[in-house]
């Protein structure tokens, strides 16, 4: 068992298992068209380009890839959804990582950007599109840097651009920076703000991106992971892919995993098969929870995912088993609780971030998400009543009708119910406000109860739903 | 306060004619102006309207959609400390304290000599790093309070005036296009033909 870090790439752990992505993180100078030139670089670009356009995309539905971002979508079906004639069509680089817990993009762009860049072209080629926007995030100015920088340096040597290789395909590469909004994450979002809008999510369906998108044209959007595996792909076929990993789940994936562990850490794992008590307790991976402390919970997949218990650690990191039980693996982070923390102050910092961000298009998001942070506030702050508890549920049951995903736990008697919840917004980012607030008072309900006070006589205190977050 | 430099008013230029429609450049024409000026004024504004083709409400519309941008002059270092999820189980909120107690300013604050303004961040997309803040979006990670005591040290020392640029620098390297490789952006209601690579004939090779 061996474990590396370097000290360039903060953050990133390596070990004894198969590397697709973040196979040159190991050089200092991995961000480099001369480092990526001389580990195999752009030869999944030459590959793909020998082949007919259809035979690239065939080799990436064969490959079974899945997006990246949080939907887990396979990508080789989205790049079939667009409308059959219609053109141009553009991919759209979905480089705005900021779900709570989530960093993988962010290394992949700083570390490794000509692999990203190759993806690119890799995708615009298989899919017909004509014209590629990488919109990084705003905060993330290493990153735009590193991109930039690598960009400039593929078209000086004629990898993109006007006809790339001499093969008569052309694309350009658009460098955009987002200015700081969660919301932009989602796709239709992300399309209105390349646009120049207020970066605010669309109405869908009738109308996925794929058939209308940006400019009112066929649009891929795809996340920065995603297409940083093509170049593999296109250089090793889809076969040398499926080989690592599951039938539902190949390939591998990058899994942050911060909190209170002993070595949080961005890993690259081998997907559908490395359980949760794995990465949380396996010492090529975060060695346990630090100070020999108990594990309390832990969320799975991102701050927009319901949380789990010790119950769910032999699960593996796989998309259905995770749903069935009740959460799921959105865009590959988890984030740790021991025992020392305190419950419902840890789903205020959660409840609060998805309040903040909302871009208040859609009514129950844009009062319902305040509202239940300004409630859970008073309840942290132990000015709350046994009646805001149920104010809590009833505020959140208006953004997400019916049943809400939760795990199973033996000690409480509760089955699963299983993912994904109903919702009357047209983004998560309204549920995901309320995830947090239904997993704790599901799952850890006396610790709520210990804070509140019985019920007053008026059976009800005002709240006043005003102004953003900060 | 006052318009795009000559040298920055050609970089806006070359900006705006990436797009195949010029509002898809106010976002990164805000950034410029905030570069030069720190923030964005009205006359800033007005400036990019003219550019792009739209009217300056609309400019201000989409710019104040985003967290980013200010509309007002702030310190010449903006200390972002992330308070999500991660950054909070790690002690997030002893660094607030701490930075709060040495500038003397609450978290939305500016330092009356205008060098330094506090603000409370959302994450910061390095929850392994925890906690973790950004000086004008240049990250430094797993701080303890000390450690922010020592950087407002630092940062008013001006020892890192070389590694830190003023607020409104993000990268300090930009894309350039060169003409002779550029395919060009081009109106997507007028060039409504396959791409060259792609076989108009075989059926389904597009789809």
């Amino acid at each position: 068992m061996t474990v590396e870090t370097y000290p360039w790439a903060p953050g990133f752990v390596a070990g004894d298992r198969p590397r697709i992505v973040t196979s040159r993180f190991e050089h200092e100078d991995s961000h480099t068209l001369e480092r990526y030139m001389a580990t195999g670089g752009y030869e999944g670009l030459r590959a793909a380009l020998a082949k007919p356009a259809a035979e690239v995309h065939e080799q990436v539905r064969g490959s079974t890839l899945l997006g990246r971002g949080g939907a887990g979508f396979p990508a080789g079906v989205k790049w079939g959804l667009t409308p059959e004639g219609v053109y141009p069509r553009y991919l759209v680089v979905n480089g705005d990582e900021s779900e709570p817990g989530t960093y993988k993009d962010r290394l992949l762009m700083e570390r490794d950007p000509h692999q990203l860049i190759e993806g690119c072209l890799i995708a615009c080629y298989a899919a017909g599109l004509s014209r590629c926007f990488l919109y990084i995030r705003g905060e993330m100015a290493l990153a735009q840097e590193r991109v930039a920088t690598a960009l400039n340096e593929a078209y000086a040597a004629g990898l993109v651009g006007r006809d790339i290789l001499g093969s008569g395909f052309g694309v350009d590469i658009v460098l955009h920076w987002g200015a700081g909004a969660y919301v932009v994450g989602e796709e239709t979002a992300l399309i209105e703000s390349l646009e120049g809008n207020r970066g605010m999510p669309r109405l869908k369906p009738p109308f996925f991106p794929a058939a209308i998108g940006l400019y009112g044209k066929p649009t891929i959007v795809n996340n920065v992971e995603t297409l940083s595996n093509l170049p593999f792909i296109a250089a090793n076929g889809a076969e040398a892919y499926t080989a690592i990993g599951t039938e539902t789940s190949p390939g591998t994936r990058m899994v942050a995993v911060s909190g209170h562990v002993r070595r949080p850490g961005v890993y690259e794992i081998v997907n559908g098969t490395t359980t949760f008590r794995d990465l949380l307790y396996g010492e090529e991976f975060c060695g346990g929870i630090r100070d020999g402390n108990e594990l309390k919970a832990f969320v799975p997949g991102g701050g927009s995912a319901p949380w789990f218990l010790p119950d769910q650690l032999d699960l593996p990191f796989e998309g259905r088993q995770v749903g069935a039980a009740g959460s799921m693996l959105g865009s590959g982070a988890i984030m740790v609780m021991d025992s020392t923390t305190d419950i419902p102050a840890a789903a205020l910092t959660l409840t609060r971030f998805y309040a903040h961000e909302s871009c208040g298009k859609c009514v129950p998001c844009r009062e319902g998400g305040t509202w239940l942070m300004r409630v859970l506030e008073r309840v942290v702050a132990g000015e709350g009543t046994t009646d805001d508890l149920d104010l809590l549920l009833e505020v959140g049951q208006s953004i997400c009708p019916g049943d809400m995903p939760h795990a199973s736990s033996e000690a409480l008697g509760l089955e699963a119910t299983p993912f994904p919840y109903k919702m009357t917004t047209i983004c998560f980012v309204g549920p995901s406000a309320y995830v947090p607030v239904h997993s704790a008072l599901t799952l850890f309900r006396s610790e709520f109860e210990e804070r509140v006070a019985p019920s007053r006589s008026r059976t009800r205190i005002p709240v006043v739903a005003v102004g953003g977050g900060q | 306060m006052s318009r795009f430099s000559a040298e920055n008013l050609t970089l806006a230029r070359e900006i705006v004619s990436r797009y195949p429609r010029p509002k898809s450049a106010v976002i990164p024409l805000l950034h410029l102006a905030q570069e030069q000026e720190g923030w964005i004024s009205e006359e800033a504004m007005r400036e990019i309207a003219e550019l792009v083709g739209v009217t300056p409400a609309e400019v201000r519309g989409t710019g104040t959609f985003y967290e980013m941008f200010h509309f007002e002059p702030i310190g010449r270092y903006l200390l972002n400390i992330c308070g999500t999820m991660s950054c909070a189980l790690m002690g997030a909120g002893e660094l607030m304290h701490a930075a709060e107690e040495e500038l003397g300013v609450r978290a939305g604050g500016t330092t009356d000599d205008g060098l330094i303004t506090l603000h409370g961040a959302e994450c910061q997309a390095a929850c392994t790093e925890a906690p973790c803040l950004q000086v004008n979006y240049r990250y430094r990670f797993r701080v303890t309070p000390d450690g922010v005591r020592q950087l407002i040290a630092d940062l008013r020392s001006g020892a890192l005036s070389d590694e830190i640029p003023p607020h409104g620098t993000l990268a300090t390297v930009r894309q350039h296009i060169p003409s002779d490789r550029a395919v060009g952006a081009v109106d997507p209601d007028v060039d409504t033909a396959p791409p060259a690579w792609i076989p108009v004939t075989v059926e389904g090779a597009s789809s």
